[in-house]
């Protein structure tokens, strides 16, 4: 009744083809802007900043630099953990080399070594598929935490091969290090993490990202049509790789402050971001959003709930919040293997038709 | 998903406790790759202020909260912890984990928040000119490192030219903070130094200990953590290491680690800096008001285990502080600046001890502007497989100031370099 096309019409293609096509939905994407960046900002604090929005804001980035890989171009990885580190390091160089540099500079630079790298792992692409590339991208998870752990030069030859990131700006606001305020580190992770969606979103309806489509879809018969494998393939790497490695430095530099490559970018992590776009749903920005939030906002929530709320000893919250997220995870691809988009999406049908489906 | 944050809101506002009291936070993890060493210690740490609320009415009339979070040893839910714990006002923080620890410290420092990392944690915060807020009596990982080394001098009667000793060591900022001073004693002593990384968690390591079988080092060091101990110890008994030469540092020796591997570790050594087992008056008092009132912390099954008697001195040494800072400050509610004043001018004696109810546990602590961190000494413990018990062999072994105070002046000065810190304490 609300929620329809019927009397919204369009008097150019320009209208026609745009993200939002139908009013409600549009209205809602201001609205959300609205408030992430006009609200939130002022009224943001320590614990909402550190412990649920800027992880949050981090994870979907990396969420949607994985799902441009599998989701889109359908390259399976379970490289994002290593990819994340290469990230997390080229800022960490770069900041202590050029300490005078604005942050947003660095992690845009670290986000291009990153892609670079990405290219350079994902040239097995071209002669393998499926299983066999997830294994050749773990290698590359494997290979490059061995290698920050191994290369002192890496983390400036500090004597426990910790990565501590100092104090840095923009514009002037401290963005890092234990000086930075809680909107503005909330507010770079917003601007990187709304840049990179309008990117994505972009992207993966033009051009680049229908070729991505037609290789995932079926690669012999995208060759035929004349998209060139070698240039879909990399560059749904490259692509992926900036926005991981763009995620990879805000979650050490913003988010955690100091990182040990093993335990922040292991092979956990790689399956956590994974997690979040099967739950999500592949080949949809909104999925990204989706599946971070399920997987990261979800056990804080449990958490405060059981432990902060029912005082339950934290312990057994800890275990039962692991059931809950786990039976949560076998419940919903069973109900919808293709994620919470494919929920909102068949919401979003019914309530076009609703109170008078047929 | 406004629901949930909605009801995020809500449970965050219930959550707070009331102001009056003394908030002492326990950052555990009973869960995960590390619960097995987590439960003993939190149980212990909990049981102690159970014990003083009980018995004492708390300290100075303050009763103390013990709010516990769940950390799982991992950083990310580390800073969740972080952040939740910080609203309540707590005056000292504990977090059990040496990477939380690294990442705490520039913002413990910034929010004003003292940080008690007894025996792990960053080894030059020994330099309190440096560190104002973080404390790591009473002894840290270079001081466990040199004690380990003067004991094989003593096994080896003064010489350890041309021998070999290998340190098994977990990747992570934990594992690595010794290697410096090992380095620097293998130069001084002349032995050859091995190094074998085992990576987290520390299941897999059949190649480390073929290594050892075809180098045959004379001593094995080990510092380990979670279930890598109870592996390497397994895996020492398969290839048929000596066991008396074998030595771990302290987070090495707890009765989970060595019992797993049954007979075989009969004779494993490991470091300590506190008594161990039940056989001390304290005891009586924690019977009498806490497991028997039905107050004990977790199962209650732990008490008197290495880890537990661990807790419980961490627990001794932060109640000390408070005490003192509460005399200090002429009030029992005390700030975290007072707590930290609280810390610079703690000193627990031997005598202290025995009143307290544990003669002869701990060596005697007295801390400074300048020194946070304690004598570093510590006793090395032998496991008997038979009887299932830890006993002391050696009294306790200072550590070679020598070699470690230059270390942790060159370390403290690169990181007020880093942070742009000017030196206090003058």
């Amino acid at each position: 009744m609300i929620y329809r096309e019927a009397g919204d019409f369009k008097t150019s293609y320009r209208d026609d083809s745009q993200t939002f096509p139908i009013r409600l939905d549009r209205w809602g994407y201001y609205a959300i802007l609205a408030v992430a960046f006009g609200i939130i900002p002022f009224v943001i604090n320590d614990y909402w900043a550190n412990a649920v929005l800027v992880p949050f804001l981090i994870y979907a980035i990396a969420a949607m630099g994985l799902n441009i890989l599998t989701g889109y171009a359908g390259q399976v990885s379970l490289g994002t953990g290593g990819f994340m580190a290469v990230g997390a390091y080229a800022v960490y160089k770069l900041m202590t080399a050029f300490p005078d540099v604005s942050i947003a500079i660095h992690v845009l630079l670290a986000g291009l070594i990153t892609a670079a790298v990405g290219v350079l792992f994902g040239l097995p692409s071209l002669r393998i598929k499926g299983f066999y590339l997830a294994v050749a991208t773990l290698a590359a998870q494997f290979f490059l935490v061995w290698l920050f752990n191994k290369v002192p030069w890496f983390y400036n030859y500090s004597a426990s091969g910790q990565i501590t990131a100092p104090t840095r700006t923009v514009f002037d606001q401290a963005v890092t290090g234990p000086a930075a305020s809680a909107p503005a580190k909330y507010l770079v992770c917003l601007v990187f993490a709304f840049a990179l969606a309008w990117l994505a979103r972009n992207l993966t309806r033009g051009s680049l990202g229908r070729k991505w489509m037609a290789i995932r879809d079926m690669d012999i018969a995208a060759e035929i049509i004349g998209v060139n494998p070698l240039r879909a393939k990399l560059s749904a790497f490259a692509v992926s790789s900036f926005f991981v490695g763009i995620a990879g430095a805000l979650l050490f530099a913003v988010y955690l402050g100091a990182a040990e490559v093993g335990e922040a970018f292991g092979i956990n992590k790689s399956f956590l971001v994974l997690f979040m776009i099967i739950i999500g749903g592949l080949g949809s920005i909104f999925g990204s959003f989706a599946g971070a939030a399920f997987l990261v906002l979800l056990p804080v929530l449990l958490k405060n709930t059981l432990v902060g709320t029912l005082g339950w000893p934290t312990d057994l919250a800890a275990h039962i919040e692991l059931m809950i997220v786990g039976a949560l995870i076998v419940t919903f691809l069973i109900v919808e293997p293709h994620g919470l988009a494919r929920l909102w999406r068949l919401a979003k049908d019914k309530l076009r038709l609703w109170p008078f489906p047929h | 998903m406004k629901l949930t944050l909605a009801a995020l809101a809500t449970t965050m506002m219930v959550a707070t406790p009331a102001l009056a009291d003394l908030i002492v936070p326990n950052m555990s993890y009973r869960t995960g790759p590390y619960a097995a060493n987590g439960i003993p210690y939190a149980d212990g740490f909990a049981d102690y202020f159970t014990l003083l609320n009980e018995r004492d009415g708390g300290i100075g009339g303050q009763l103390v909260q013990v709010p516990e979070c769940e950390t799982a040893y991992n950083t990310e839910k580390g800073v969740e912890c972080y952040e939740s714990l910080r609203t309540q006002n707590p005056l000292v923080l504990n977090p059990l984990s040496t990477g939380i620890t690294y990442q705490l410290i520039p913002r413990i420092s910034q929010d004003g928040i003292p940080l008690y990392t007894p025996g792990y944690g960053r080894t030059s915060a020994k330099d309190g000119s440096v560190f104002e807020w973080v404390f790591n009596a009473p002894a840290n990982y270079w001081d466990g490192a040199s004690v380990a080394v003067k004991h094989i001098l003593e096994q080896e009667g003064g010489d350890l030219s041309g021998k070999k000793i290998a340190l098994v060591y977990h990747n992570s900022a934990y594992g690595k903070e010794p290697i410096r001073t090992l380095e620097e004693l293998s130069e001084k002593h002349g032995f050859e130094l091995n190094l074998l990384p085992v990576d987290a968690p520390g299941q897999e390591q059949k190649s480390q200990w073929l290594q050892i079988r075809r180098d045959r080092p004379d001593y094995v060091i080990m510092y380990a953590w979670g279930v890598m101990n109870q592996v390497a110890i397994q895996e020492a008994v398969n290839i048929r290491f000596p066991m008396d030469k074998f030595i771990g540092i302290w987070w090495s020796g707890s009765e989970n680690d060595v019992r797993a591997a049954g007979a075989g570790a009969d004779g494993y050594k490991a470091l300590t800096f506190h008594g161990v087992g039940r056989d001390y008056p304290l005891y009586d008092d924690l019977q009498q008001y806490v497991y028997d009132a039905g107050k004990a912390a977790g199962a209650g099954d732990q008490a008197g285990s290495v880890l537990y008697s661990r807790g419980a001195y961490a627990a001794l040494v932060i109640a000390e502080a408070i005490a003192k800072a509460q005399e200090l400050a002429g009030t029992p509610e005390i700030t975290p600046a007072q707590m930290r004043d609280g810390f610079e001018a703690l000193e627990i004696t031997a005598e202290r001890m025995a009143e307290l109810g544990l003669p002869d546990f701990g060596a005697p602590i007295a801390l400074s502007c300048q020194n946070h961190g304690g004598d570093g000494l510590a006793r090395v413990q032998q496991w008997n497989a038979g009887e299932g018990s830890w006993s002391l062999i050696t009294d306790f072994i200072e550590p070679d100031a020598e070699i470690l105070d230059p270390l942790v002046q060159e370390d403290s000065a690169a990181y007020a370099a880093e942070a742009g810190l000017t030196a206090r304490c003058n």
